[in-house]
């Protein structure tokens, strides 16, 4: 999957817990989910889980810990994906 | 693991711990009840000359049965003397259906929706002793063993 499909993929399931409008409109790659999102840890939870739902796959507490921004995430989906 | 041992855990003392006894609980799913008392400190307050208990105290004594208690129960394997969880109610949505006057009874009754990366999620119901519905909603917290 192209990079941009796939931040295309991630943007509508992010949205809905973000609270920094602002930044998420200026989403890149370097987004931070929680110092520039301003999201917390129950709804980074959420996002884990929709994300889970959007590509079918399985993700662990090593991958959660790891996944603090949008770079990060898109990595632990593209591996994900292509096992 | 029994009911006084989940109750020993909780983080809660009088005049803040709304959970009397747990009657069931399992891995998906728990019931506990407690009876408001007479002269607990919000009736003086809530409201003027007419005690009523409030929809947030509500709402606290589902999450301390339905989310907190559950909660102690799913991580029970993982506790040791020296470690407590640590927790924090993250979200609530909350429908009220009767009044809780004092010295009522309330049935809390919870189901596990998901449990994962330390983060509970449970569909929590009140009920008055005639079986009535008082409350139902969604109550979500983290949980974690330090």
């Amino acid at each position: 999957m192209k990079k941009e499909e796939l931040i295309a993929k991630l943007k509508p399931i992010i949205e809905p817990y973000v609270q920094d409008a602002e930044a998420f409109k200026n989403l890149s790659e370097d987004t931070d989910f929680v110092n520039d999102l301003k999201i917390n840890s129950a709804n980074l939870v959420d996002i884990i889980l929709d994300i889970e739902d959007e590509f079918d796959i399985r993700l662990e507490n090593e991958d959660m810990e790891q996944m603090l921004d949008v770079k990060s995430a898109m990595s632990i989906v593209t591996t994900k994906i292509s096992k | 693991m029994e009911a006084e041992e989940i109750i020993a855990l909780l983080p809660y003392q009088s005049p803040f711990l709304f959970v009397d006894d747990i009657v069931a609980v399992s891995e998906n799913q728990i019931t506990g009840h407690y009876t408001f008392k007479e002269d607990e400190f919000f009736y003086e307050g809530h409201f003027k000359d007419n005690p009523i208990t409030p929809g947030v105290i509500l709402t606290e004594c589902m999450a301390q049965i339905g989310l907190v208690c559950l909660g102690m129960y799913l991580v029970k394997d993982e506790l040791s003397n020296s470690q407590k969880p640590q927790i924090a109610l993250t979200s609530h949505q909350m429908d009220f259906y009767l009044p809780v006057l004092p010295g009522q009874k309330v049935i809390v009754h919870s189901e596990k929706e998901v449990f994962r990366f330390n983060k509970l999620k449970c569909k929590v119901k009140m009920l008055n002793e005639k079986e009535e519905l008082i409350a139902r909603g969604v109550i979500s917290g983290m949980l974690k063993v330090k």
